[in-house]
C-alpha cells in the first residue's frame, strides 16, 4: 500500500480562474460586486433602481445568471446597459467558468462597474468565487430574521448585506433589529444597508456607497 | 445543493495526481470538509459512489473528516470552537476574532493498494 499526499482545495480550479478574472479586473479598473441571495429578494428590482440612479455617471454592465429565462436581462435590458444573461439550465450557482465565458461579450475598457447577479439560492453560490470584489447578500424582510442563523455560510462569506424591502416591516414578521443582530453574530465584519426597491429608500446611500468604489 | 460537480471535481484532482497506470490502485481518497463548507458529506459520498463508476476508480472508497469551527479570538488570545457558526467567542463573548478552519473542503490523500 502506498499514499500520496495530495493537499488540493476542491474546487482550486474554480479559485485559479477567479484569480485570472480579479486580474483582468483590476487591469481594467472594474469595480466588481457578485449579488447573491435567495429567489425573490428583490436582487433584480435593486439593480433597476441602481442602474436608474447611477446611468450618466459612471458605465456599468450586467450579467445575469438564472435557471431559465432570460427574463431578469429583458428587465435590465430597458435600461441601455450592456446585458449578458447566463442560463445554467438547473445549475444552482454561477462559477467562475461561466463568468468567463460570459465576458466575452462585454468590453471591460468601457466599463467601470461590473454587476453579476447569481442565481437566487442562499446555499449553494457561497462557496464559488468569481473574481469580485465584494459579494453582497440580499435579505429581505418578508423571509424572516433568522435566515443569517439558517444559512450561515452565505453570511459568512458576504462583506455586505443589504435588508431589502423594508417597507414593508409593518406588515411582516420580521424583526430588523434581530435580523441585524442575527447577521452580526455569524458576521461582525458585515456592512449592512437597509433599502426598498419599491419605495426608493436607502438606494441613494447604496449607490454613494458603490460610487466611492469606482476606480476609473 | 452542488455536491454532483464537486464530486467531479474531486475524481479530477485524483487523475492529476496519480499516475495514469495507478488509477486501477486506488483505494481511499481522503477529504477533509469544514462543518461550514456548505457540503453534506452523506450527500457528497453518494454523488462520489456514482460518479466513479464512470470512471477508472470504481472501487475507491471516499473518507470523509470533518473540521470543526474553530475560531481565534484576538481578545483572549485561544482558539474557541462554535458549532452554530456563530462568530462569537465561547470565553469572552465577543466577536472580535478570525476564523481558523470549518469553511474548507480539500482532497488531503490517496489510498494505492
Amino acid at each position: 500500500m502506498s499514499i500520496i499526499t495530495i493537499e488540493r482545495k476542491v474546487l482550486e480550479k474554480n479559485d485559479e480562474l477567479a484569480a485570472q478574472l480579479r486580474n483582468e479586473f483590476k487591469k481594467n479598473k472594474l469595480f466588481v460586486i457578485n449579488i447573491v441571495s435567495s429567489p425573490g429578494s428583490g436582487k433584480t428590482s435593486i439593480l433597476e433602481k441602481t442602474i436608474e440612479k447611477l446611468k450618466g455617471k459612471i458605465n456599468l454592465a450586467v450579467i445575469e445568471g438564472d435557471v431559465q429565462t432570460d427574463l431578469d436581462a429583458k428587465r435590465v435590458e430597458k435600461y441601455n446597459v450592456p446585458v449578458v444573461q447566463i442560463v445554467t439550465n438547473g445549475g444552482c450557482h454561477l462559477d467562475a467558468k461561466l463568468v468567463k465565458d460570459a465576458l466575452d461579450s462585454i468590453n471591460l475598457s468601457d466599463i467601470s462597474f461590473l454587476v453579476i447577479e447569481n442565481v437566487g439560492n442562499l446555499v449553494c453560490p457561497a462557496g464559488y468565487d468569481l473574481g469580485e470584489d465584494y459579494k453582497i447578500v440580499v435579505l429581505s424582510t418578508t423571509e424572516g430574521d433568522d435566515k443569517p442563523l439558517k444559512y450561515p455560510k452565505m453570511f459568512i462569506n458576504s462583506s455586505i448585506l443589504i435588508i431589502n424591502k423594508v417597507d414593508l416591516l409593518p406588515y411582516v414578521n420580521c424583526n430588523i433589529k434581530e435580523l441585524r443582530d442575527n447577521a452580526l453574530m455569524i458576521n461582525p465584519d458585515l456592512k449592512v444597508f437597509e433599502t426598498s426597491a419599491t419605495t426608493g429608500a436607502g438606494i441613494d446611500d447604496w449607490c454613494e456607497w458603490i460610487l466611492a468604489n469606482i476606480k476609473k | 445543493m452542488h455536491e454532483l460537480s464537486v464530486a467531479q471535481s474531486i475524481v479530477e484532482i485524483i487523475k492529476e495526481n496519480v499516475p495514469e497506470q495507478d488509477y486501477g490502485k486506488v483505494n481511499v481518497v481522503l477529504l477533509e470538509v469544514g462543518e461550514f463548507s456548505g457540503i453534506i458529506a452523506d450527500s457528497l459520498q453518494f454523488c462520489f459512489d456514482a460518479v466513479k463508476l464512470e470512471t477508472p476508480f470504481k472501487k475507491a472508497r471516499m473518507e470523509i473528516k470533518k473540521v470543526p469551527f474553530v475560531l481565534y479570538c484576538n481578545l483572549c488570545k485561544v482558539e474557541t470552537t462554535n458549532s452554530n457558526g456563530i462568530r462569537m467567542c465561547d470565553k469572552c463573548g465577543g466577536f472580535d476574532n478570525s476564523i481558523v478552519s470549518g469553511t474548507e473542503m480539500r482532497v488531503t490523500e490517496v489510498e494505492l493498494d
